[in-house]
C-alpha cells in the first residue's frame, strides 16, 4: 500500500505528530506562531474521544496538561517565547513532580513580545534554565516538517520514557513552512507508554527507587491513590526536609537524563570525514548551513556540518571530538550567541569557534555562512 | 457512636502543621464528614490544592490528592476533571492562593461552569509567609505589609465567584461547624463549579496584629457577623450592617463544561 503523503505545515506536522504518538489531551492558550497546532487539535482530538480546552492563560494551560498527565494521559501544550517564560513555574512543577509532559515551542524574536512573526532561535537557553532550580532538561530542534512530525513522537516517547518534561522547538521557519511529508504507517515508529506500577496499591509509591532512576507512575481515578506535590518529596510523594532525602531526590531526577544522553541525543553528521571547518547548526539555519558546505565543497574547501537534533541534553561528546579533528568550528544561530558558548565550553579551545548571529527576524542565508567558511579555513 | 475521621486521614500524616486556634482543621473535619455523607470513593475523588496553610489539606487526606503551585489549583483540577470527568474533583484553598495569584483560574472556572468544588479557607490574610494582607484582607486592618493600616478594599469571595459564573456559592463559617459539611455536600450534589466560602480565622499572624485577644474572641466575631440568608430575609438594612450572609447564596441550573464537551465529541464523531 501506498504511504499517506501531504503537503503540510510544520505545525500541522506537530500536531499530526503528537495524534500518533497518541496524545488524548492538549490545554494551551493562543499565541503566535503556535496557533495551528491548538487549531488542528481542537478539531481532531475530540475526534477520537480525546480533549481539547482551551484555558485562561499560558500558566493555567501548562498546569491543565500535569493535571490530564496525572490521569494518564499523553499530553501537550503549545506555545512561543512570551508563553514559555510564563509557563516556566509549571515547568519545574513537571520536573520535580515527576510528570510527562510535551511542550511544542515555536521560537520567535524575544525578549518579552519582541518580534511574533519573525522567525528565532533565542529560546534554547530558557528551554533548559528558564525555570528555577536543578532539573533534567531535554530539548529537541527538529529542520525540517516531516522532522517536525518524528520528533514530536519521539518528544512524547522520552517525556513518558523518563517521567520529564520535554520541549520540541521549531524555530518560526520550521514551524510555518510547508513541505511533503510522508506519514509513517502506525507501528512503524516506535511509541512508548509509561511504565504503570507492578506492585499492589498498598506496596506503591510514585517515586520508589527500587525500580531504578524512574519509578513506574500510576495514574489518579484507578486503584492506585498518591500524592503528588511541587515541594521536594521523598519516595511516598510526601514533602520532606530530610537532607539526605532531598539530596538523593535531586540527583536522581537529573541523572534521569544525563545517565541517559546515548538514548536521548540524536545529530546528523554530514561530510564529516575529512572535515577541517565544521559548521554546527539547527533548525532551519541548519539548512542554509548544508547549502553552504555544498557550496565550500564544490570550490575544493573541506568543509562540513554537524547538526544538532538534541539541543539538551547537549551533544559534549561530539562537538568536543570535532574540536579535536577540525580547524575551525561556525555556529550560525538566530541569536546572539547561546549554542555559541556551548560549543566553546565543549571545544576547550581546540578549533577557533566564530558564530554567525542574527536577531532582526531574517533567517540566515547559505552566502553569509560561505563567506565565514572562506575566512576561517 | 462518635465519627471515625481515622477511615479518610492518611495514616501517620498527622500532627498537620496548622496553629492552634486555626480553624482550618475544622473546616477538613467537615470536609470529611461530607465525604462521608456523599459516600465518595476514594479513588475516584481528586483533593486539589494550591500553595498556603489551606493547601496542605490534601495531603492529610486518603484520595487522589495533588499540591499545586501557588494559585494554581483550579488550572491543574480542571485538566484532572477534563481528562476524567467520572472523577469528583474538590479543591481546597486559602483567600490568598484563590483570589490573588490565582484569581484568574478561580474566575474562568466559575465561567465554564466546570462540574468541581471549591473550598475557600478565607482568614483575611497571607499566614504561611506571615501575615502579609491579601485580597480579602479588610480595608484598615493592620497584615505585616499594612502596619499603618490596609489601604486596599477587600474582595467579596462570594459575589466575585456569583459575578464570574459559578452556578452554587456557599458561605459558612468555622465557627458554625455542623454546618460546613451540609453545604460541602450540596456543593458536591450541584452539577456545575460550586464555590463553598469559610470565614476562617488565624489568630497567629491576623489575630495578635488585629487587637483579638484570644481565639475564643476570634470565633466568637464569626458568631456575631453572620447571619443566615433566611434571617437577613427578616432584618432591615440597619440591622444588616455589618453582617455577612450565610448559607446557600446562590443557586442556579446550567450546562456544566465536560457534558458540554462530551457534546463537543459527539458532533466531531459525525
Amino acid at each position: 500500500m501506498a504511504k499517506k503523503v501531504a503537503f503540510l505545515q510544520g505545525n500541522e506536522a506537530a500536531a499530526q505528530g503528537a495524534l500518533y504518538a497518541g496524545c488524548t489531551f492538549f490545554g494551551g492558550y493562543p499565541i503566535t506562531p503556535s496557533t495551528e497546532v491548538a487549531e488542528v487539535l481542537s478539531i481532531e482530538l475530540p475526534k477520537i474521544g480525546g480533549k481539547f480546552i482551551q484555558m485562561e492563560d499560558e500558566i493555567g494551560a501548562m498546569a491543565s496538561v500535569i493535571g490530564a498527565s496525572l490521569t494518564g494521559a499523553k499530553v501537550l501544550t503549545a506555545t512561543s517565547g512570551p508563553g514559555l517564560s510564563l509557563k516556566q513555574e509549571l515547568i519545574g512543577y513537571a520536573c520535580i513532580a515527576e510528570t510527562p509532559v510535551v511542550i511544542v515551542n515555536v521560537m520567535r524574536g524575544g525578549p518579552s513580545t519582541g518580534m511574533p512573526t519573525g522567525p528565532s532561535q533565542s529560546d534554547v537557553m530558557c528551554a533548559k534554565w528558564g525555570t528555577h532550580g536543578d532539573h533534567p532538561a531535554i530539548c529537541l530542534v527538529p529542520a525540517s516538517v516531516q522532522e517536525l512530525f518524528e520528533e514530536t513522537v519521539r518528544a512524547f516517547n522520552l517525556a513518558e520514557k523518563y517521567r520529564t518534561p520535554v520541549m520540541v522547538m521549531p524555530d518560526e521557519i520550521v514551524a510555518h513552512m510547508r513541505e511533503r511529508i510522508v506519514f509513517p504507517e502506525p507501528g512503524e515508529m516506535e511509541v512508548i507508554n509509561r511504565t504503570a506500577p507492578s506492585v499492589s496499591p498498598a506496596e506503591y509509591k510514585p517515586y520508589d527507587t527500587k525500580f531504578g532512576d524512574v519509578p513506574p507512575l500510576a495514574a489518579f481515578g484507578t486503584d492506585y491513590r498518591f500524592h503528588v506535590t511541587g515541594l521536594n518529596k521523598a519516595e511516598d510523594g510526601f514533602p520532606t526536609t530530610k537532607a539526605a532525602l532531598v539530596q538523593a531526590e535531586e540527583e536522581r531526577q537529573v541523572r534521569k537524563v544525563e545517565a541517559n544522553v546515548d538514548d536521548i541525543v540524536t545529530f546528523e553528521e554530514y561530510e564529516l570525514a575529512d572535515a577541517e571547518v565544521v559548521v554546527v547548526a539547527y533548525g532551519s539555519t541548519s539548512r542554509s548551513a548544508r547549502f553552504a558546505v555544498n557550496e565550500a565543497r564544490k570550490q575544493g574547501i573541506k568543509a562540513g556540518l554537524f547538526r544538532i537534533k538534541t539541543f539538551w541534553p547537549f551533544p559534549d561528546k561530539q562537538i568536543a571530538a570535532i574540536a579535536g579533528k577540525a580547524k575551525a568550528i561556525i555556529t550560525p544561530e538566530m541569536n546572539l550567541g547561546m549554542c555559541t558558548q556551548e560549543v566553546q565550553r565543549c571545544a576547550q579551545g581546540k578549533a577557533s569557534v566564530s558564530g554567525i548571529f542574527r536577531v532582526d527576524g531574517e533567517p540566515i542565508n547559505p552566502g553569509q555562512i560561505l563567506e565565514k567558511i572562506k575566512e576561517v579555513k | 457512636m462518635s465519627f471515625d475521621y481515622d477511615k479518610y486521614i492518611r495514616p501517620g500524616k498527622l500532627p498537620h502543621i496548622w496553629c492552634p486556634g486555626c480553624g482550618h482543621g475544622i473546616v477538613m473535619k467537615g470536609l470529611i464528614r461530607a465525604i462521608d455523607t456523599l459516600g465518595l470513593e476514594k479513588n475516584n475523588t481528586a483533593i486539589v490544592s494550591g500553595i498556603g496553610c489551606a493547601s496542605r489539606l490534601p495531603g492529610y487526606l486518603d484520595f487522589c490528592t495533588l499540591h499545586t503551585a501557588h494559585g494554581r489549583a483550579a488550572a491543574f483540577a480542571t485538566g484532572v476533571k477534563m481528562a476524567k470527568p467520572e472523577m469528583n474533583v474538590i479543591l481546597v484553598g486559602g483567600d490568598g492562593d484563590g483570589t490573588a495569584i490565582g484569581g484568574n483560574h478561580f474566575i474562568h472556572a466559575c465561567r465554564r461552569n466546570i462540574d468541581m468544588t471549591y473550598i475557600i479557607m478565607n482568614n483575611n490574610i497571607y499566614g504561611m509567609t506571615g501575615g502579609q494582607f491579601s485580597p480579602c484582607t479588610p480595608t484598615g486592618a493592620k497584615a505585616s505589609t499594612t502596619v499603618y493600616g490596609n489601604p486596599d478594599p477587600a474582595f467579596d469571595v462570594a459575589k466575585l465567584a456569583i459575578g464570574a459564573g459559578a452556578t452554587f456559592v456557599a458561605r459558612g463559617t468555622a465557627y458554625h461547624a455542623t454546618q460546613i459539611d451540609k453545604l460541602i455536600v450540596e456543593a458536591v450534589q450541584h452539577k456545575g463549579f460550586s464555590v463553598v466560602e469559610i470565614l476562617d480565622d488565624c489568630p497567629t499572624t491576623y489575630g495578635r496584629r488585629n487587637k483579638f485577644k484570644s481565639v475564643i474572641e476570634m470565633m466568637n466575631r464569626l458568631k456575631d457577623v453572620a447571619v443566615p440568608v433566611k434571617a437577613a430575609e427578616k432584618m432591615t438594612a440597619e440591622q444588616l450592617e455589618g453582617k455577612i450572609l450565610t448559607g446557600v447564596l446562590y443557586k442556579e441550573e446550567r450546562p456544566n463544561y465536560t457534558d458540554e464537551y462530551a457534546k463537543v465529541i459527539e458532533r466531531a464523531k459525525k
